[in-house]
């Protein structure tokens, strides 16, 4: 790839998170039956006429305020005229001229690397239907016809298929930080097209640009453009030229295959819709937005290694999503003195699980607090970390406190100087050769002894008094 | 009883409060004198007998049992574009053939809340596009007055079975004067509120900016009834007006002390017709005589509103009318072979020629290239429109004017020139271009016995004005209780 620069602009849809439809009262559920979410309004029967949900407007500026864009105060919708059967009215209601939101950006890292990438603009649109097609005949599905969608337009400041699937990643982190959409790839949420030209490295001028649309996955868009960026190149060292065109990724295949080129471009025929009133968006009101708009991922990554001393490794990964950070922040604030404890546990146990049940955290059987309560019996003491592990576990499965548990199963640690002698007199004496060998110098032998000690407490000696018995009674260390 | 049918909307509720008729009565005379005249004026789409009756049954039920409701068991005819739950709402266009509409229009709506029967269809020019009621697919109403001359446009249907006593009122559309041209062709009143005025929820979208709904009645004082019930803030229209209903009753008093009525000099150039004129002066006179100052007013963009409206209006209808595709309801044609074939024939074998012209015009004048020499010229101007009109109305209360340069002219006299048919709109589009109000009054004849509608404008949200002018000049001299001979 050293020959040719490649340039890369996104446009990114996301279905923002409303209970009702943008212009209509119908749910946005996902997954129910076709045609279920559907009325007059969204099917675009004769006479309806659609009433904005001033939700989705709202959302689409936290959007903007989160990716520190300039916010219009005045802004207006626009039909988009073309006939497609996913288009219930056949043109499909959008902003043109005056988005709601100009500028911002979005800071990714790739390779150590940190780059700022540009926005353009975002809008708000309503979705479209969608075509299911069958052997012999297609259907249309016009539950999500009407869904509020945001458009997200990137500069063309993308290097690198990496740098597209970096973007994306930390806009999905941002939007759900903001707690505006879902961001499910699975379901729809958020789906991109991709700009894409090359152009030879000593050239400044930008090559011919490429459409691919139809990229669903963060995979898909890195593949898309991977595969593009190695076609152009072919064409180019061949001496051909790169036509203007749209082209459509199909994931199946990791090809792009063309669909239109420029001179079968839809003309759109914009204008205003007259059925909507413009926006006007008060300056308190996006100030009250803004007030109340929650930490972005960045800054909370550093304030955690800042307010509680975690390593930066640590505080990526709490950060990386809100929710399993508000659940960190939430066990830390009845435990504040152990930031490092409650790191470790969400990190390793608390992640684990989420990845082994494929959930998020929001489905976690154990809350922030009853996890707070084990940690907090583990820091005292009161049990040993073998005992919390295990605790934990039954919480998993079987819900209650630790404090409970604990106590109906007498799990706490033993820490009584003389119960502890006894049993470590015994570890001694059963084991002769290992008390020996540790003598000897075999410092393997302490270990295999505490094991001993934890045996036959059934566990709940404090295997730190244990340690430290045995080291004394056996003169070395 | 059989004179049931000839009476208005306060009539009916007159006679219904005193007990001396049921609604029943009332809609089986009704249709009965459908059943005898409608052959011969062919007003009527469709009627819904059985399911008017039933209507008008549960009125008189209601009515035994104490319910209120100010038009309570009162038969209304309702213009064919406009949404009825249950019944057909076909905009007499094929496209729309077997769609059955699942929801009331907000105005159909509050006019049920209020006791009011729906009795069936009335004919239109498809999609509300025309000026004689030709343009339907189906049939071509003709005028009560003369059966060979046309009963106006685009509620056509509405205001000759009015006028023939076929309703006792009916509702109609004007997004450029379809109200109020049929019903001075055809002697009926006939009012265009302010945009929002009344909720465009459900009434099927010709030209958004400029459609509203208005009542076709036989005297003003039932106009500004039906207006009542139906205008106000709805919650399913962004663009109707949230500003409070006044009490139009309150309006009709019967003189004009203090008012000062507003003369377009550039709308009595000669372009009309002496006896239309002669009408307008003799009306003007009338309203002199009941205490009216008349005034000199310019509307000095008058050469322009025809370009202006047609350019805007077909702008908005073809992406309006993108939704009639042949997917979702109505006509699908068959033997697609793709999408866009289906597409292509639906609307080919769906559409008329006029229709298809305003489509394509609009289609054309919103192209990239073409966009800013028409489009957006034209809402420039629009701009000045509304501001001559704003300007006038500094000086006078309301605008008394022709409504259409003649009156109605013989079937298929202009049928074939598009041109000519839309240079006669040319005093009522200004209207709904500056989105103010205006209503339509029987002001006199011609020799030839065709009737002339005297043209009452007020600024926006004025209804309450050319309400009062309307009623005092029907109630000193008016010619609204003129019936045509059937
Ligand atoms: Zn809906």
């Amino acid at each position: 790839m050293g020959k040719y620069r490649t340039t890369i602009g996104l446009e990114v849809h996301v279905q923002l998170k409303t209970h009702s439809k943008m212009f209509c009262g119908c749910g946005t559920d996902f997954g129910a039956p076709p045609n279920t979410h559907v009325c007059p309004v969204c099917l675009g029967y004769p006479g309806a006429l659609p009433v904005m949900n001033r939700d989705a407007i709202r959302l689409t500026v936290i959007s903007g305020l989160m990716l520190g864009c300039r916010i219009n105060s005045y802004s207006k919708f626009d039909r988009k005229n073309y006939f497609y059967p996913d288009m219930p009215k056949n043109y499909q209601i959008t902003q043109y001229d005056l988005p709601l939101c100009l500028g911002g950006s979005v800071e990714i890292e790739v390779g150590g690397r940190v780059r700022t990438i540009g926005i353009t603009r975002i809008h708000l649109e309503e979705d479209v239907a969608k075509n299911l097609h069958y052997a012999t005949w297609s259907g249309i599905d016009f539950n999500r016809a009407g869904v509020p969608l945001m458009e997200i337009v990137s500069e063309p400041d993308l290097e690198s298929p990496e740098e597209a699937s970096a973007y994306l990643l930390a806009l999905r982190q941002i939007l759900t930080y903001a707690g505006v959409s879902d961001c499910n790839l699975e379901e729809g949420n958020m789906r991109c097209d991709a700009n894409c030209s090359l152009r030879p490295a000593d050239r400044v001028e930008l090559g011919t640009k490429v459409e691919i649309k139809n990229i669903n996955t963060v995979k898909g868009v890195q593949g898309a453009l991977e595969y593009e960026e190695i076609r152009q190149a072919e064409a180019l060292d061949g001496g051909r030229t790169i036509v203007q065109e749209t082209r459509r990724w199909d994931a199946d295949l990791g090809i792009t295959s063309s669909m239109r080129t420029k001179e079968d471009a839809h003309d759109y025929r914009y204008f205003p819709e007259p059925d909507l009133m413009p926006v006007a968006l008060p300056a308190e009101q996006v100030a009250a937005w803004k007030a109340a708009l929650p930490e972005l991922p960045q800054a909370r990554r550093e304030r955690f290694v800042a307010q509680y001393g975690l390593p930066e490794y640590d505080a990526r990964v709490l950060a990386a999503e809100r929710a399993v950070a508000d659940y960190f922040e939430a066990a830390l604030r009845l435990i504040p003195g152990s930031p490092k404890a409650v790191s470790n546990w969400v990190m390793t146990d608390v992640l684990r699980v989420l990845s082994e049940r494929t959930i998020d955290i929001g489905r976690f059987p154990i809350p922030a607090d009853a996890l707070a309560e084990l940690i907090g019996l583990a820091e005292k003491r009161v049990i040993n970390s073998n005992t919390a592990r295990d605790v934990f576990a039954l919480m998993l499965d079987e819900g209650g406190r630790a404090g409970d548990i604990v106590k109906t199963r007498g799990l706490a640690q033993v820490s009584d100087t003389a119960a502890i002698e006894k049993v470590v007199e015994q570890a001694i004496a059963e084991n002769a050769k290992s008390a020996e060998d540790f003598r000897q110098g075999k410092a393997a032998a302490l270990k295999f002894l505490v094991g001993q000690v934890m045996r036959l407490s059934k566990g709940k000696a404090n295997p730190q008094m244990a340690t430290e018995m045995l080291v004394a009674r056996l003169g070395k260390g | 009883m059989s004179e049931l049918h000839t009476l208005g909307v306060h009539e009916v509720l007159e006679r219904l409060n005193r007990r001396e008729c049921s609604s029943e009565d009332i809609v089986r005379d009704v249709l009965a004198a459908i059943g005898r005249i409608d052959g011969t004026i062919d007003g009527y789409l469709s009627v819904a007998a059985e399911d008017a009756l039933a209507q008008a049954r549960a009125a008189d039920e209601a009515r035994r049992q104490g319910a209120g409701g100010r038009l309570l068991g009162v038969p209304i005819a309702v213009k064919d574009v406009l949404n009825v739950r249950g019944q057909p709402c076909g905009c007499a266009s094929r496209i729309l053939q077997g769609y059955v509409s699942p929801y009331d229009a907000t105005a159909v709506a509050r006019l049920r809340a209020e006791g009011a029967v729906f009795l069936g269809r009335t004919n239109m020019d498809e999609f509300a596009m025309g000026s004689s009621t030709e343009n339907s697919a189906f049939k071509v109403t003709r005028n009560p007055w003369n059966r060979n001359c046309v009963p106006g446009g685009s509620s056509g249907g509405s205001a000759a079975v009015v006028a023939a006593d076929e309703a006792i009122a009916a509702l109609g559309s004007d997004t450029g004067g379809s109200v109020r041209q049929p019903a001075s062709f055809c002697g009926c009143v006939g009012l265009k509120p302010s945009y929002g005025r009344i909720s465009r929820y459900g009434l099927t979208a010709f030209a958004s900016s400029l459609d509203q709904i208005g009542p076709m009645t036989k005297s003003v004082r039932d106009a500004a009834l039906l207006l009542q019930v139906m205008a106000g803030h709805d919650p399913h229209d962004s663009s109707c007006l949230p500003d409070p209903v006044p009490d139009y009753a309150a309006a009709l008093v019967p003189d004009l002390k203090g008012m000062r009525l507003g003369l377009p000099r550039e709308y009595f150039v000669g372009g009309s017709d002496p006896e239309v004129e002669r009408a307008i002066r003799a009306a003007v006179e009338v309203c002199r005589g009941l205490g009216a100052e008349i005034v000199d007013v310019a509307l000095p963009h008058t050469p322009y509103v025809i370009a202006t409206y047609y350019v805007i209006a077909t702008a908005e209808a073809s992406a309006n009318l993108a939704r009639f595709d042949g997917v979702r309801y109505g006509t699908r044609a068959a033997g697609a072979e793709d999408p866009i074939d289906l597409y292509k024939r639906t609307r080919e074998q769906g559409f008329g020629p006029e229709v298809k012209r305003r489509i394509i015009l609009g289609t054309y004048v919103l192209s990239s290239g073409y966009h800013d020499a028409y489009y957006l010229r034209a809402q420039k101007v629009r701009t000045l429109i509304r501001r001559d009109f704003e300007q006038a109305f500094q000086s006078c209360d309301a605008i008394v004017a022709p409504v259409a340069p003649t009156p109605a002219y013989p079937i298929g006299e202009k049928g074939g020139d598009p041109l000519q048919m839309y240079l006669g709109d040319i005093f009522t589009v200004p209207v709904n271009l500056a989105g103010i109000c205006g209503m339509s009054v029987p002001c006199g004849f011609t020799t030839r016995q065709m009737p002339v509608g005297l043209q009452i404008l007020g600024p926006a949200l004025g209804e309450g004005s050319i309400l009062r002018v309307g009623h005092a000049y029907e109630q000193a001299g008016g010619w609204s209780h003129r019936r045509p001979p059937l």
